[in-house]
């Protein structure tokens, strides 16, 4: 944008920065608030003291570690499986030649218009029998039909003239996928690899409809259970209700690791998700 | 569908038996995946049968009792089929009316500002919300506003006003969720906007300058013609969707006192299809749910098209 010294543009500059410098600060005070009051023993919105007692607390019971652990279990198997099984899928859908691919194609497109819906799907969960177990957290979302979509046309963009070279030098497909494709899009892959990473860790509502065992809930339904529903506690003592002050920064504690590990991604999110948007303007 | 084999005999010509062993690899690393959307989300449509039934988990869905079209009446004479209706276009016009500009006018602020690293900072800083879970920003809302030490209900009962249990009143439910909305998503919201806008050509600024025209006059008139049509595409796109629009945020927010204007389809297929086991029911409000969707989605990409957009799919 060209500078603009008039009165009028500086007075716009003015107004624009006040306005957005406003609503960065409305997007960021909650955080502020919620960050410093697990590390005091009082709700503050400054940091007067800095005590550990509430990330004492909540790491020292059974209760939210056991949760934690699942949660980044399910997140990095999970991931695992669903990169796997979208880049497999994508590349094979790269090709173009492939008999019954526009079918395929059509029948994942579909998906994205219409569901089953959420009871069905739950007797669907029941019949294969993981219900109730972790898997219930990984299989049923395996594949988003979305990013499926656009790595297919990633793959696709990549110059048949690589794949010829390599067959003509006695590469099979196999080998072209691992040694030349998967080399080509590894920015690609990281991206996919966060976006869907970080779906895992944020989903709750699968292990609500499918996880009946409170001993294999991941911590978002834990942290549910214990702020928005008021049920449950984190440890297993009832020091929660005797000490309401405390409790609360145990509950912001309780928040600041849910997020933390967002938070350590977001960097390598931020560097990837504008490409991975615009990708995925592009139509398919 | 045309393919550059270098080969002398055209594939297309190969029996079609021949040309699949041929790709016997790539049909391999297609069958998980197949698997997968066969399993999960085309059995769930099978399942949907289950909604012209009285289904009976023991005896499957073929050996359930059909009722033919039974639970569907049923639905359209309950009182609660308007409230839903009604539940579910609020949140639409508070999305399209409210979320969905706001967001334009954050991309148009942002594009305005010259300085680089200030930019950054602010994208930086609105961008985050959008990848916490839906449970930590609710999370976040209870402990601000609930009557037991919420930090807000403090502060009034301390200026010596009333407390306000927003939380379990049916006249904040529905300002709470567009603030919601607008505090995870409206930051993110801008960076489609604002991908567009870095395509504009400063030639246009610069002519528009030459011709005297002020900051706002070039926003009116340069800048926002310039991304009419990504405006255009994703107000189709929402529109599309408004049906399924804050399933888990509503699910969140949702309890006993503010039903009446929180519940939507989807928390209502839950509360009486899991909790109180009317399968075949809930099963067929879900049926008409994701049909109602699907027209949508087809008349919203219909209507981009006569707009001579380019359409979704």
């Amino acid at each position: 944008m060209v500078k603009d010294r008039s009165i009028g543009g500086r007075l716009f500059d003015t107004f624009n920065y006040i306005f957005l410098g406003a609503f960065a600060l409305v997007t960021f005070l909650p955080f502020l608030y919620v960050v410093t009051s697990s590390f005091s023993l009082t709700p503050t919105l400054f940091p007067r003291e800095f005590n550990l007692d509430a990330y004492i607390y909540i790491f020292s019971a059974p209760t939210f570690t056991r949760s934690l652990l699942i949660s980044i279990y399910i997140t990095v198997f999970g991931t695992a499986i669903q990169l796997l099984l979208t880049v497999l899928m994508g590349y094979s859908l790269s090709y173009k030649h492939l008999p019954g691919r526009r079918l395929i194609l059509l029948g994942v497109l579909f998906t994205m218009v219409f569901s089953g819906g959420m009871i069905p799907t739950y007797f669907v969960v029941k019949s294969v029998g993981i219900m109730n177990t972790l898997w219930a957290l990984m299989l049923p979302s395996a594949i988003s039909a979305f990013y499926l979509i656009i790595l297919k046309n990633f793959f696709q963009a990549i110059p048949d003239e690589l794949k010829e070279a390599a067959k003509i030098d006695g590469c099979h497909e196999v080998g072209i996928l691992f040694r030349i494709i998967l080399p080509l899009s590894l920015p690609a892959l990281a991206a996919f690899g966060l976006f869907y990473s970080v779906g895992i860790w944020n989903q709750y509502f699968s292990a609500i409809l499918y996880i009946t065992d409170s001993s294999k809930y991941p911590v978002q339904v834990l942290l549910r259970q214990v702020i928005i529903l008021s049920q449950g506690s984190i440890g297993d003592s009832t020091e929660i209700e005797t000490v309401p002050a405390y409790a609360k920064s145990i509950k912001m504690a309780v928040i600041v690791v849910a997020t933390l590990p967002i938070m350590v991604v977001y960097p390598f999110l931020q560097k990837h998700f504008a490409k991975g948007v615009l990708i995925g303007s592009v139509k398919g | 569908m045309t393919q550059p084999m270098q080969s002398t005999i055209p594939d297309k010509k190969k029996p079609l038996a021949i040309r699949m062993w041929k790709e016997r690899w790539l049909y391999l690393f297609l069958t998980p995946g197949l698997i997968y959307f066969i399993i999960f989300k085309y059995m769930p449509m099978w399942g949907v049968l289950m909604s012209f039934q009285n289904y009976q988990p023991h005896q499957g869905l073929l050996g359930s009792q059909w009722v033919g079209l039974r639970h569907f009446e049923r639905f359209f004479n309950e009182p609660e089929f308007w409230m839903l209706f009604r539940n579910t276009l609020y949140i639409a016009f508070m999305d399209l009316g409210i979320f969905f500009p706001l967001t334009i006018i954050l991309a148009l602020m942002l594009n305005e500002i010259g300085r680089e690293l200030f930019k950054k900072t602010f994208q930086t800083l609105i961008y985050v919300p959008h990848f916490l879970s839906w449970v930590v920003v609710v999370g976040i809302c209870y402990l601000l506003l609930t009557t037991e030490g919420g930090t807000i209900n403090e502060l009034l009962a301390a200026m010596g006003f009333e407390k306000v249990n927003f939380l379990m009143s049916e006249s904040w439910f529905r300002p709470l969720i567009i603030m919601q909305m607008i505090w995870k998503d409206a930051g993110w919201g801008t960076i489609i906007f604002l991908a567009a806008l870095a395509g504009v050509s400063p030639h246009l600024y610069e002519a528009a300058r030459i011709d005297g025209a002020s900051r706002m006059r070039m926003m009116w008139h340069v800048t926002l013609p310039s991304i009419r049509s990504v405006i255009v595409i994703l107000l189709i796109l929402r529109l599309g969707n408004f049906i399924d629009l804050g399933f888990e945020q509503i699910f969140l927010m949702v309890n006993a006192l503010n039903r009446e204007v929180g519940e939507v389809f989807d928390t209502y297929v839950y509360r009486v299809g899991m909790q109180q086991g009317q399968f075949s029911y809930s099963a067929a409000v879900g049926l008409f749910k994701s049909s109602v969707g699907l027209v949508l989605i087809v008349v919203a990409n219909w209507l981009a098209k006569k707009f001579g957009e380019e359409g979704v799919y």
